[in-house]
């Protein structure tokens, strides 16, 4: 079995705050290709994984123990110049809010290809063509026009897919997606989410699909982690997750989900049960 | 866009009048008379009212008034009581060193600014963070006043290198072509007249810029501060952008507009700092002349300063408002 | 029935005790520095007569001007020196802060009172009222302050009272900014709308609910204002408009001290000095006390 691209190991992440346990010995393996969707509510510690993989944790947190090995080398350990080299030309991020992840005061074509001109050293002509060939890629009609254009001219699904293009502009061997379509309109939603499965097979990238929706990530997962309270709940394959669910949080959030095919049938929030099972494990060393 | 340059315009056509008319009243209902003071002891009475006749002093406010405006829509803003010469000859004469002094202020408070801006950003969470913030402050509340007579100390007697006074060597026996001496002694590549008039201007600019350049640092840190949490520079981080890369190519830009409304209103209260700036060192632009004009009571001549003081905020207001929408493309296209 | 609702009401309203205030002031550091330094101002101001070590307005021709006390050729007795009609330096320069003082206190006090007035109008009027007053302040900016203020006391005569005035008539419109804009804000709040239904008068809302609010902001402003009185004075005095050439002032000290730059630099260092400290003085003040009243006011 060939080894994962990411190896999260027991990593442990306290707010310097008020020293509150953000995540709690968080193990989480990701192999080559595979898409891997990251599951909890708000605060559950989903989106702390994406940032201290990219090395982004704020300095309100600090790291109290394990390791993220990435293509074996722990991240953790790795010197500040040489990490930020390698995650500029391995990893990737599709982040979760397309109206401010791109500046207002400059047109998509610089913000684009400045990935392929500052890592691959492309100069401005080879560099304009790629990106051309990523935008048709990710089905954007019209792409000549669009490079030349300012971000608040196109729409919010167009700019994720400029998002998308640029964050598989360069091959990264991993890519981290930050709730890319919570931002978004229902319609589009599900066309983002088919475009970002797409590319993903078609470039053999590695994803971390970061959601709070299980129904969500259950369609264009491989595999699949469950967090609550910082703390790996249940995981194991998208399929037999979702079909055959391990954990009583598991199955509530299963049936919490709205089911339009049973409109009727009324929302159903995690049962008190639940719950007070999740905090007894908690307080369990 | 057309529609609101023309508002704008409207708007600054009003204040233009509002400012004609307040000044005119109060040169006339205010006691100190300008005849008096010009006229020899012993004149006669007829004289006195004669001298008072030719500049139409003795007529009534209005008509003084309609007289001026009509003259003004000519082109004709009278003559000089104090300096006996046409007035538009001497705004003429003596405006481009008051606008040179007044631009070579400006650029040198925009680099300096900028300049500190940009290394206060990169160094915000060092150590050197708080005495760049200090030392900001400091300057924050140093008027040009204080910063004139300080450099005139430290250049004239600790380190007398600079000259105190004028504008050129009178000495170097040049002539110019154009009252824009720094400009044409620039173009033309006479560069010991250019280093002269340099010299000369030196001393006033740093008194009027520096000011200026404390609040452009202050207001530019400010805006390159918010701009800089910004998802798009952390996505352009990630993507191996130097610190330094970021903040001129991707902070920057967005952070110029805040910074553009209030440089611009800053810019006219520098514009009227020439007025004792231009006294300290006896410059010869229009704020100098602005000074004996007042205490000569030289009317046709403060009117036509205020007009000319006037239309210059007027402009430096309506360049702000154009370049703060051509600084944001949302607006451009808006 | 009324009453009781407008006293619940009044306890709805963002009011903040003084001693909050005083306290948070009190507890900023520049609020410290730039109040003790004024207030060390005003002792010298108010003890000139006795502080002073010589009588500033006598004059020893013979003596002529002489250097500071740590030079040589120093005269003993004149600490910071003499001027070229032999006056003591440092005595001028403690009697300079009576009319640097008067002049803050006074134009600041009084160019705050008709501007925040205006402001208030037109804050709280709106329309017409608003649209007359902002350009009138409009106008007013378009004139250089400082020609301005040259020109009115060039034209009223010479003299405390007209420096004051043309001070406050200039800068009126810098308080009227703020307090416009403060006004608006504080309009749209519950419990100026809770007000008005009652029935209260404008005048009572104004003065009663909307006024303390906007407190705090002025008292900064004012600060700043006072320290912006001593620089237009001291310009004033170096054109030759200020009180007359007796009483000693910074301003005309500068001016003297410019003519006499290389006769005797401490001339124009002493007053430079201190009008540099006090200016810095009031606006660390300023700045002091609008951070120390900004959290209060969020609250």
């Amino acid at each position: 079995m060939t080894a994962p691209i990411l190896a999260i190991s027991r990593l442990s992440v306290v707010s310097t705050r008020d020293r509150a346990l953000i995540l709690r010995d968080v193990s989480l393996s990701v192999g080559r290709g595979e898409t891997h969707g990251v599951v909890g509510e708000s605060g559950a510690g989903k989106s702390t994984i994406g940032k201290a993989v990219l090395g982004m944790l704020p300095r309100t947190v600090r790291v109290t123990g394990g390791e993220i090995r990435f293509q074996g080398q722990d991240l953790l350990t790795t010197p500040q110049a040489s990490l930020r080299r390698l995650i500029s030309e391995k990893i990737a991020l599709i982040p979760q809010d397309p109206m401010t992840a791109l500046n207002p005061s400059r047109r998509i074509e610089g913000q684009l290809t400045d990935g392929l001109r500052l890592t691959r050293g492309l100069d401005a002509r080879a560099a304009r063509a790629v990106a051309l060939r990523l935008l048709n890629e990710v089905y954007i009609r019209e792409p000549e026009r669009v490079l030349r254009s300012f971000p608040h001219e196109l729409s919010g699904g167009m700019r994720q897919r400029v998002l998308i293009a640029a964050a598989f502009a360069l091959e990264p061997a991993l890519i981290i997606a930050d709730e890319p379509t919570t931002a978004l309109d229902v319609t589009v939603q599900k066309q983002i989410l088919r475009l970002i499965r797409n590319m993903q097979s078609a470039h053999g990238t590695a994803v971390i699909f970061i959601s709070h929706d299980l129904g969500v990530v259950a369609q264009i997962c491989d595999f699949v982690t469950l967090l609550f309270g910082g703390r790996v709940i249940e995981s194991g394959a998208a399929a037999q997750v979702v079909e055959s669910p391990g954990h009583p949080y598991t199955r509530a959030l299963l049936e919490a989900c709205p089911r339009y095919d049973r409109p009727d049938a009324g929302l159903r929030p995690i049962p008190q049960e639940v719950i007070a099972q999740l905090r007894a494990e908690g307080q369990a060393p | 866009m057309t529609k609101a340059i023309l508002h704008r315009l409207g708007m600054a056509a009003i204040t233009m009048v509002g400012v004609a008319v307040v000044i005119f009243v109060l040169l006339r209902v205010a006691p100190g008379d300008p005849i008096a003071m010009m006229i020899s002891p012993g004149a006669s009475v007829a004289d006195v009212a004669a001298l008072r006749a030719h500049y139409g002093l003795d007529a009534g406010l209005l008509q003084q008034f309609l007289v001026w405006a009509r003259d003004l829509g000519r082109g004709d803003l009278g003559t000089s009581i104090s300096l006996h010469r046409r007035v538009l000859g001497l705004l003429a004469e003596r405006l481009p060193a008051t606008l040179e002094l007044a631009f070579a202020a400006l650029v040198f408070a925009v680099l300096l600014g900028g300049l500190i801006a940009v290394f206060a950003t990169l160094t915000s969470q060092s150590k050197i963070a708080p005495v760049v913030d200090t030392i900001n402050g400091l300057f924050l509340a140093v008027p040009d006043f204080i910063w004139a007579f300080l450099l005139v100390l430290v250049f004239g007697v600790f380190a007398p290198v600079l000259p105190l006074s004028g504008r050129i060597d009178p000495s170097l026996g040049v002539t110019f072509a154009t009252p824009f001496y720094l400009l044409e002694s620039l173009f033309a590549l006479r560069l010991r007249v250019f280093l002269d008039v340099s010299r000369h201007m030196l001393m006033p600019t740093l008194a009027l810029g520096l000011p200026l350049a404390a609040i452009i640092t202050r207001v530019l840190k400010e805006s390159l501060r918010e701009a800089m949490v910004q998802d798009y520079v952390l996505l352009a981080r990630l993507k191996g952008k130097s610190e330094l890369r970021l903040v001129l190519e991707e902070a920057l830009r967005n952070a110029v507009a805040p910074t553009l409304a209030l440089t611009g209103v800053q810019f006219t209260f520098l514009l009227g700092g020439t007025v004792i700036v231009e006294r300290i060192f006896s410059y010869p632009g229009i704020g100098n002349m602005a000074i004996d004009a007042v205490i000569n009571r030289d009317l046709p001549l403060i009117q036509g300063l205020t007009l000319v003081f006037g239309a210059l905020f007027i402009l430096v207001n309506m360049s702000v408002d154009l370049l703060v929408v051509a600084a944001n493309p949302r607006l451009r296209h808006g | 029935m009324v009453e009781a609702v407008a006293l619940d009401l009044r306890g709805e309203a963002p009011g903040h005790t003084r001693w909050e205030f005083a306290g948070a002031c009190l507890r900023d550091p520049k609020v410290v520095v730039g109040g003790g330094f004024i207030l060390f101002l005003v002792v010298l101001a108010l003890g000139a007569p006795w502080l002073a070590p010589k009588d500033p307005l006598e004059q020893d021709i013979i003596l002529g001007a002489t250097p500071p006390a740590w030079l040589a050729g120093a005269e003993p007795g004149h600490w910071l020196g003499t001027d070229d009609l032999g006056r003591d330096v440092l005595s001028r320069v403690i009697y300079g802060s009576r009319v640097a003082l008067t002049v803050a206190f006074v134009a600041s006090a009084l160019a705050a009172a008709l501007g925040s007035m205006l402001g208030l109008l037109a804050g709280w009027r709106r329309g017409w009222t608003d649209a007359t007053i902002s350009r009138l302040v409009e106008i007013w900016m378009a004139f250089p302050p400082v020609l301005l203020s040259i020109l009115l006391v060039a034209v009223v005569g010479p003299g405390i009272g007209s420096i004051i005035g043309a001070i406050a008539i200039i800068d009126w419109t810098r308080f009227c900014r703020v307090v416009r804009a403060e006004t608006m804000n504080q309009a749209s709040a519950d419990y100026v709308i809770a007000a008005r239904a009652i029935g209260f008068s404008q005048t009572r809302i104004l003065i009663r609910e909307i006024l303390p609010n906007v407190a705090p902001v002025l008292i900064a402003l004012v600060s700043l204002e006072m320290g912006i009185a001593v620089i237009v004075e001291a310009i004033l005095s170096f054109v030759g408009l200020s009180v007359s050439s007796d009483t000693p002032t910074w301003g005309g000290m500068i001016a003297q001290g410019r003519q006499l730059l290389h006769q005797g630099w401490w001339i124009l260092a002493a007053p430079l000095t201190m009008l540099f400290l006090t200016v810095l003085a009031f606006n660390l003040l300023g700045e002091g006390l609008r951070r120390a009243l900004d959290p209060v006011m969020r609250r």
